[in-house]
């Protein structure tokens, strides 16, 4: 998918380009970009560090873990049907916590194991491997995709180096929207695990 | 309203940060040493994302310098307008469905257009905080599964997504 987006972009671009007389701006364009995504990244390195840090405190000092048992009663709510041993809510919650910190690095590993276990779990029920999705992983996707984020470390960082007077004023309404979204998300989820 | 959602956005960095250190020490971490590892790791991550960085930002740059997404954008924008959503967002929403660093890309241009305190750079701002890249996302996490039919997924992912967007611009109109 990215590939055919990246090569899209660029191929459209510099069409369009050509089409309208813009090659001299294309070209600035191109070098320009180059060198503003190191300049973002070395501004991002800092931030990183910080954030990836005090993480590496909280998984050490058994945190994570304590906010993942926090978690329980949330994940029987929005998967009643995974039995309460099953790894697949370990993984899930792992997944949620590392969202909610913005943690993408974490989600993903934590997400596709979760996917994994929930298609054990769907063939342990039905007997054999199935093609289609079951509730929890459309759920489990939903939530992800409604965005858990609290704190929108990545925007802040890019406020800041565009010189807003204010950076994190967007911290408590990114917090309000997210909460709207996920609670859109997690109604709907609801009504489809009902419908079907 | 502001006045408050400024003061508890500016105490609750410090105040994780006061938290994790201080349940680090409780529990008899040392929190010093761990916290370098960490910080090590993150810097890794920082340096593995680099090249997709530049690859996106230059392919952005090229289609934004073409003028092409003026183009698609004044189409929908036109469209978006009417419903009172300013037609400079329409492509950052459609690029963040498939990717978040070149929606990036486009978020800081329009940081540097408009400014991220404007009333299109708040709304960004918050957008992009609330959304997520719905189709790789999906793709990665099916493929995970060996999942072909995917049901609702796409319906719900999208309807959350325009939840997200619809309250970033109510919200922004009170900052």
């Amino acid at each position: 998918m990215l590939n055919f987006i990246w090569a899209f972009m660029l191929i459209i671009g510099i069409a369009y380009g050509a089409f309208t007389g813009q090659m001299k701006t294309i070209t600035d364009g191109a070098l320009n970009s180059a060198g503003e995504a190191v300049t973002l990244c070395i501004t991002m390195l800092g931030v990183m560090a910080l954030w990836s840090g005090l993480m590496e405190i909280a998984r050490a000092s058994g945190l994570i873990a304590r906010l993942t048992a926090g978690l329980s009663p949330f994940i029987t709510f929005m998967f009643p049907r995974i039995p309460r041993e099953h790894k697949a809510r370990d993984y899930i919650s792992t997944n949620i916590i590392a969202n909610i910190l913005g943690l993408g690095w974490a989600c993903t590993p934590a997400g596709l194991k979760a996917m994994e276990e929930l298609s054990k779990l769907e063939k342990e029920r039905t007997g054999r491997h199935q093609t289609a999705a079951s509730k929890e992983m459309c759920t489990f996707l939903i939530l992800n995709i409604s965005s858990l984020q609290l704190i929108p470390v990545n925007m802040i960082v890019y406020r800041t180096q565009y010189g807003s007077s204010d950076a994190t004023a967007i911290i408590m309404p990114a917090i309000l929207v997210t909460m709207f979204s996920t609670i859109i998300a997690i109604i709907y989820c609801k009504i489809m695990e009902k419908k079907q | 309203m502001m006045n408050a959602l400024a003061n508890l956005s500016s105490i609750i960095i410090p105040a994780i940060i006061f938290y994790i250190v201080a349940y680090g020490l409780i529990n008899k971490c040392n929190v010093y040493e761990v916290f370098i590892a960490g910080a090590k790791d993150g810097l890794k991550t920082v340096f593995g994302i680099v090249p997709t960085l530049i690859a996106l930002m230059v392919a952005v740059g090229v289609l934004r310098t073409s003028g092409f997404l003026n183009f698609l954008g004044e189409m929908l924008g036109r469209l978006t307008d009417m419903v009172g959503f300013p037609a400079p967002l329409v492509p950052v929403v459609l690029v963040k469905m498939f990717s978040a660093s070149a929606a990036s890309g486009l978020v800081l241009d329009i940081f540097k257009t408009h400014g991220p305190d404007s009333y299109i750079g708040l709304i960004t701002s918050i957008m992009m905080s609330c959304t997520e890249t719905i189709f790789y996302t999906m793709s990665v996490y099916f493929i995970a599964a060996k999942v072909t039919k995917t049901r609702y997924t796409l319906t719900g992912a999208l309807i959350a997504t325009f939840a997200s967007v619809f309250a970033s611009v109510i919200i922004a109109g009170f900052m």
